[in-house]
């Protein structure tokens, strides 16, 4: 069993990972990956206001792993899958780097792909990341969205991160 | 009331407001809410963490509850909610 969660500074590279996660495995019949990179939400509106310079992200480290490594647990619990591999990116980073990225091995495409999308899930509200974007307004701490928890309660747990109290 | 000693973490947005990341702190509470409420009587920086505030908490790195037990050198998280991925 290779190492599964890794917070750094550095990229990295989604092909390597996969080989690796999958190296000399002929049980694996699906690798499912999901990569999230820095918007420019510029980009997409054209409205100069919405410029996204580059963003900074801060984490609570040993939290972060541990938090990380238990939702991989809890994947295996609901997922019949091989193996996963998550990265997770900190510090400074501009438009279109990566920041995470989410890789699960199984026999069939169902369960990596249905794996992947939880873990994606369970991180965005249960890690201890946080983003702040500088803007040419100044720079603001990214608000948690309403819409990830209600990711979340499609798997049927409880959100517990923009909507607790 | 006996003294506990604990570590308290501040991380984003309440780490700027108290201008700082950790610090320990001889605490009177005997839970994690109770330790919120006390830290309230600090002053105006540490309203970041009023009951109005968005602020999600953790114990020995786990999320945790309001309700759960502080315990002599444990370890006390305090930040917004959460923004990764």
């Amino acid at each position: 069993m290779s190492e599964r969660v890794s917070i750094q500074i550095e990229d990295f590279n989604l092909a390597h990972e996969i080989d690796r996660l999958r190296q000399s495995d002929a049980r694996v019949g699906a690798v499912c990956s999901f990569v999230g990179t820095v918007r420019d939400t510029r980009a997409l509106t054209g409205q100069a206001q919405d410029e996204v310079q580059s963003m900074a992200l801060e984490h609570y480290p040993g939290m972060t792993e541990k938090s990380i490594e238990a939702m991989i647990d809890a994947a295996h619990q609901r997922f019949d899958f091989f193996q996963a591999r998550v990265i997770h990116r900190i510090g400074q980073l501009g438009p279109t780097d990566q920041i995470v990225m989410v890789a699960v091995t199984s026999a069939h495409r169902g369960e990596s792909f249905k794996a992947c999308e939880f873990l994606m899930d369970y991180l965005k509200t249960q890690a201890p990341f946080w983003k702040k974007e500088h803007t040419p307004q100044g720079a603001k701490w990214v608000d948690a969205r309403i819409t990830d928890d209600q990711a979340l309660a499609r798997w049927g747990m409880e959100p517990t991160n923009q909507t607790a109290s | 009331m006996d003294m506990m000693l604990v570590n308290l973490r501040y991380f984003a947005s309440i780490r700027e407001a108290l201008g700082c990341g950790s610090e320990a702190w001889h605490t009177a509470a005997r839970t994690v809410g109770d330790l919120r409420a006390e830290l309230l009587g600090r002053g105006d920086a540490f309203q970041c963490l009023a009951a109005d505030q968005a602020v999600r908490m953790a114990l020995n790195q786990a999320m945790c509850q309001p309700s759960d037990a502080l315990t002599p050198g444990c370890e006390v998280g305090f930040f917004p909610p959460v923004t990764g991925g």
